[in-house]
């Protein structure tokens, strides 16, 4: 083979990233109009009304959205003083250890646990356990859905945190040790204020995660079309609604899920390009 | 006053560690509690007939619990449809993503190479339920039906960024040297690429490839719009077929089936941390 047609032949295999994700956009968007065009686009961003009577009817995207970042930030409150911990365990404290790698390779297993799994787990072990503690009648809502997704984005943020803490140079540290710094004391002044920004966008990109997880919050977050009005509360989120009711749906409803769908599409697509471009700037730094 | 003050930063240094390893340790706990629960509940349901019969109607289901019986059947349906669908996405995103990975690593500054690492972030990152419903947008509407080839379209759609990735770093860190040592002995660039660098990259693409398949395999949401289900055992790639996470779904809605959950789920379970643990392995003894 000459060098013109391997060429040829590698950037036609490149050529299929374009045309599958202009692909994703074009389908999208073109069958989310529908719904766009009836109910106008802020409309339905900011509508709560989803009911199908037939011929009256609303479709509005709020209380999805709504669910979504309620359960992606609890998500993320409550990964955080887990994630951090395993981090810098692994990161600062017990570098190049042992018992670092059995506890990486403890979180990349719970990375690779599939989210039906999680939702079960959920369903039958956590649900009764707050029902029982009466955190709220039904057990299943935003609380448990949260719980559950922030166990399934640990691996995720701590995994990169780690990366950025391991990255603090020695000499910096050892410059503070011979001043008399306690380990605390060298995290606080010198470990974070280095690999901040690198911390700070592994979380960026567990939120990415978070947003789009779709069985496990089907499974646990109680499946009604409001806005959850506290975090024990039943709701939807966009994820969860386009799992209930895809397969059931026809015209406007299933445009309007396509909407709810490009709209998903595109947070977690801004999201994960600040995450990514976070991540660039603190690796050159 | 200086000591008490030397001695309050020591205890808080302590403090410190001791938090640290604590909520560390804690972080293990759900692993061992989801295995633990998905053993002890599903283990007695493993048999020889759990692997090779097809999942019972709701009604069998339900005679057998009124009988008092452990309920009849298996998930044999879900293996053999996990297993084609599985396989035709494997097929093409292998090939597909190694050369678009060795397109990256042999283009690292050209602009639409860029582009194309963009996109292959952008596509790591999308919700696998949205690209469900893009794979029932193209395939299922205009075949006018679920099928295996439209779960497969999904799959290998999600397994694409992850090759594509794992290609073009391992094939970035080999040394220059070699693709130099390779061009200098007369070599052209493709076959420079085919006899020296892939082979030297094989051990990074083929983990690589093992972690795309575990990552997958678990997927429910997007074969729920695109594969659909099964209740019987099929071979045909344009009716729709079963996975096994389609079934464990199916377990949990359907009352008289719940039983079953947990011997799939634990077949599942055992079979991507089994995945996972091997790509770890070799990853580790390919780079000593």
């Amino acid at each position: 083979m000459n060098d013109k047609l391997y060429r040829i032949l590698l950037f036609a295999a490149a050529l299929i990233m374009p045309i599958v994700c202009g692909g994703v956009v074009y389908a999208l968007v073109t069958d989310a109009y529908e719904a766009f065009e009836h109910f106008g686009f802020f409309k339905f961003l900011t509508s709560s009304e989803w009911s199908y009577t037939e011929g009256a009817e609303q479709y509005g995207a709020l209380p999805f959205i709504t669910g979504t970042l309620m359960t992606t930030l609890l998500a993320l409150i409550f990964c955080i003083p887990f994630s951090l911990p395993v981090a810098l365990f692994v990161g600062e404290y017990f570098k190049d250890t042992k018992v670092a790698a059995v506890l990486s390779t403890v979180t990349d297993l719970l990375a690779g646990i599939p989210s039906i799994i999680y939702g079960l787990w959920g369903f039958y072990t956590l649900r009764p356990l707050i029902m029982a503690l009466n955190i709220s009648p039904q057990g299943s809502g935003v609380l448990t859905a949260s719980l559950v997704l922030a166990i399934m984005i640990v691996p995720y943020a701590a995994s990169l945190s780690a990366e950025f803490i391991k990255m603090v140079p020695n000499d910096l540290k050892e410059g503070a040790y011979s001043l008399g710094a306690t380990r605390a004391e060298v995290i606080r002044k010198i470990v974070f204020p280095i690999a901040g920004s690198g911390i700070f966008s592994s979380y960026i990109l567990a939120i990415g995660r978070a947003l789009g997880e779709t069985m496990t919050v089907t499974m646990l977050i109680g499946n009604t079309n409001n806005i959850p009005d506290s975090i024990t509360s039943t709701g939807n989120s966009m994820a969860s609604i386009i799992a209930n009711q895809f397969g059931e749906a026809s015209d406007l409803r299933f445009s309007s899920l396509i909407a709810i769908g490009l709209v998903l599409f595109l947070i977690t697509a801004v999201i994960n390009m600040i995450g990514k471009m976070m991540i660039k700037r603190a690796r050159i730094s | 006053m200086t000591t008490s003050k030397t001695k309050n930063r020591l205890v808080k240094d302590k403090a410190m560690l001791w938090v640290v390893c604590l909520f560390a340790a804690l972080t293990a706990v759900p692993l061992f509690a989801i295995l633990g629960e998905v053993l002890f509940r599903g283990y007695d349901q493993l048999s020889w007939s759990f692997f090779t019969e097809p999942t019972p109607t709701a009604y069998k289901a339900m005679k057998a619990i009124e009988a008092g019986e452990p309920i009849p059947g298996g998930i044999a349906n879900g293996i053999i449809g996990t297993m084609i669908m599985l396989g035709m996405a494997v097929v093409v995103a292998v090939p597909t993503g190694i050369l678009c990975g060795a397109f990256l690593a042999e283009n690292p500054k050209n602009r639409f190479a860029q582009i194309v690492s963009y996109l292959t972030d952008l596509l790591q990152g999308t919700p696998s339920v949205i690209i469900g419903i893009v794979t029932y947008i193209w395939v299922v509407v205009p075949m006018k039906g679920y099928s295996a080839i439209a779960g497969s379209v999904a799959l290998f759609i999600m397994m694409l960024p992850l090759i594509i990735r794992s290609t073009e770093e391992t094939l970035k860190i080999l040394p220059q040297s070699l693709k130099e040592a390779g061009l200098a002995l007369g070599g052209n660039r493709a076959r420079v690429m085919l006899k020296v660098q892939l082979p030297a990259a094989f051990g990074g693409i083929f983990t690589g490839v093992l972690l795309a398949i575990s990552r997958v395999i678990g997927e429910t949401a997007p074969l729920m719009f695109t594969a659909l289900g099964c209740s019987f055992i099929r071979f045909a790639i344009d009716k729709p077929i079963s996975a096994v996470p389609l079934l464990i779904w199916e377990f949990f809605n359907d009352p008289n089936l719940q039983e079953l959950i947990w011997g799939a789920s634990l077949f599942l379970l055992l079979f991507v941390l089994t995945l996972n643990l091997t790509a770890k392995y070799l990853a580790k003894k390919w780079n000593q």
